[in-house]
C-alpha cells in the first residue's frame, strides 16, 4: 500500500454551513496538494449545489450543542440568520470564501461535482436546479466507479 | 539541515525540497527545479507565477495560496492547475525557491 494519498471522493450529506465547509475545504486541500478529488453531493448537502439555495445555507443554531446555546433560545426566528452572518464575518476575514464562490473555485481546480441520483429522484429535482459546475447526476454505483483506488470520506 | 545541489551550486533545503533561503535562488535553478517536478518547459505564464510567488513571499514573508494566485497574480485558478496540475500554490513555491505555503483555503 502507498503512502500518499492520490485520490479521494468527498460525500456531502448535511446542509448546514457547518456541514458543508468541511467537505469543500478537504477538497479544494486534497486539489492544492495534487490530489484527485470528486465532491458526491446527497441528501440535504444538494443544498450546496442548488441554484436556489446555495446562497442562503445557514448554521444549525439548534440540536448543535457545539454553538453553546440554550436549545430555546436557538429556535428563536431569526437566530440561525444571525448566528451565520457572524461566522461569515468570520471566515471572510480569515479569507475562506463563500461557499458559492468557493465550489465555483473547486470546480476550476479541476475536482468532479456531483449529485446522487436517489436524492434528486426524491426531492423531485432535475439537473437544471443545480449550478452548472455539477457534471452529472450519478447513482451509487456510477459513484463507485469514480471513486475506485482512491480514498472515501463521508461527511 | 539538508541540502541540494541545483545548477551547480548547494543550496539550503528543507525535507520535501522546498528552499529554506530564498535568496540562494536563481532563475537558472527554476528551469532545473522544474524538470525535477516534470515541467519540460517554463513559459511565460509559468513565469508570471513564479515571479508574484517571489514577490509575495518578499512583501508578506509567506506564498500565496491558490485563492490568492487565483484573485491577484492574474492567472485564473483553471489555469493554474493546468501550469502546475500537482497543486500550484506547492509546486510554483517549489520552483521560485520561497518556503512551502500554509494555508487551508
Amino acid at each position: 500500500m502507498s503512502d500518499t494519498i492520490e485520490k479521494v471522493s468527498i460525500i456531502v450529506s448535511k446542509g448546514s454551513l457547518e456541514g458543508v465547509y468541511p467537505a469543500l475545504i478537504m477538497a479544494n486541500g486534497a486539489r492544492a496538494e495534487g490530489i484527485e478529488a470528486n465532491l458526491f453531493f446527497t441528501f440535504f448537502g444538494l443544498d450546496a449545489i442548488h441554484r436556489k439555495r446555495i446562497d442562503h445555507i445557514k448554521v444549525a443554531t439548534v440540536g448543535n450543542p457545539g454553538m453553546h446555546m440554550a436549545t430555546m433560545l436557538g429556535g428563536l426566528p431569526g437566530m440561525s440568520a444571525l448566528a451565520t452572518h457572524l461566522m461569515e464575518r468570520k471566515m471572510a476575514n480569515l479569507d475562506i470564501p463563500p461557499i458559492h464562490e468557493f465550489i465555483e473555485m473547486i470546480a476550476d481546480t479541476g475536482a468532479g461535482l456531483y449529485a446522487c441520483k436517489a436524492s434528486v429522484d426524491m426531492f423531485e429535482l432535475t439537473k437544471d436546479d443545480f449550478i452548472d459546475e455539477v457534471q452529472e447526476i450519478i447513482t451509487v454505483g456510477e459513484f463507485y466507479e469514480r471513486a475506485a483506488g482512491g480514498e472515501i470520506i463521508f461527511t | 539541515m539538508p541540502t541540494a545541489t541545483i545548477s551547480g551550486v548547494a543550496v539550503d533545503v528543507n525535507d520535501e525540497g522546498f528552499f529554506e533561503q530564498p535568496d540562494q535562488w536563481t532563475e537558472d535553478m527554476a528551469r532545473e527545479l522544474a524538470a525535477q517536478e516534470g515541467i519540460a518547459e517554463l513559459t511565460d505564464k509559468h513565469w508570471q507565477v513564479i515571479r508574484f510567488m517571489r514577490q509575495e513571499f518578499a512583501e508578506k514573508g509567506t506564498g500565496p495560496t491558490v485563492r490568492v494566485l487565483g484573485k491577484t497574480s492574474g492567472v485564473t485558478v483553471k489555469e493554474l492547475y493546468e501550469l502546475f496540475p500537482k497543486g500550484p500554490a506547492k509546486m510554483a513555491a517549489k520552483i521560485a525557491g520561497i518556503p512551502k505555503p500554509r494555508g487551508c483555503i
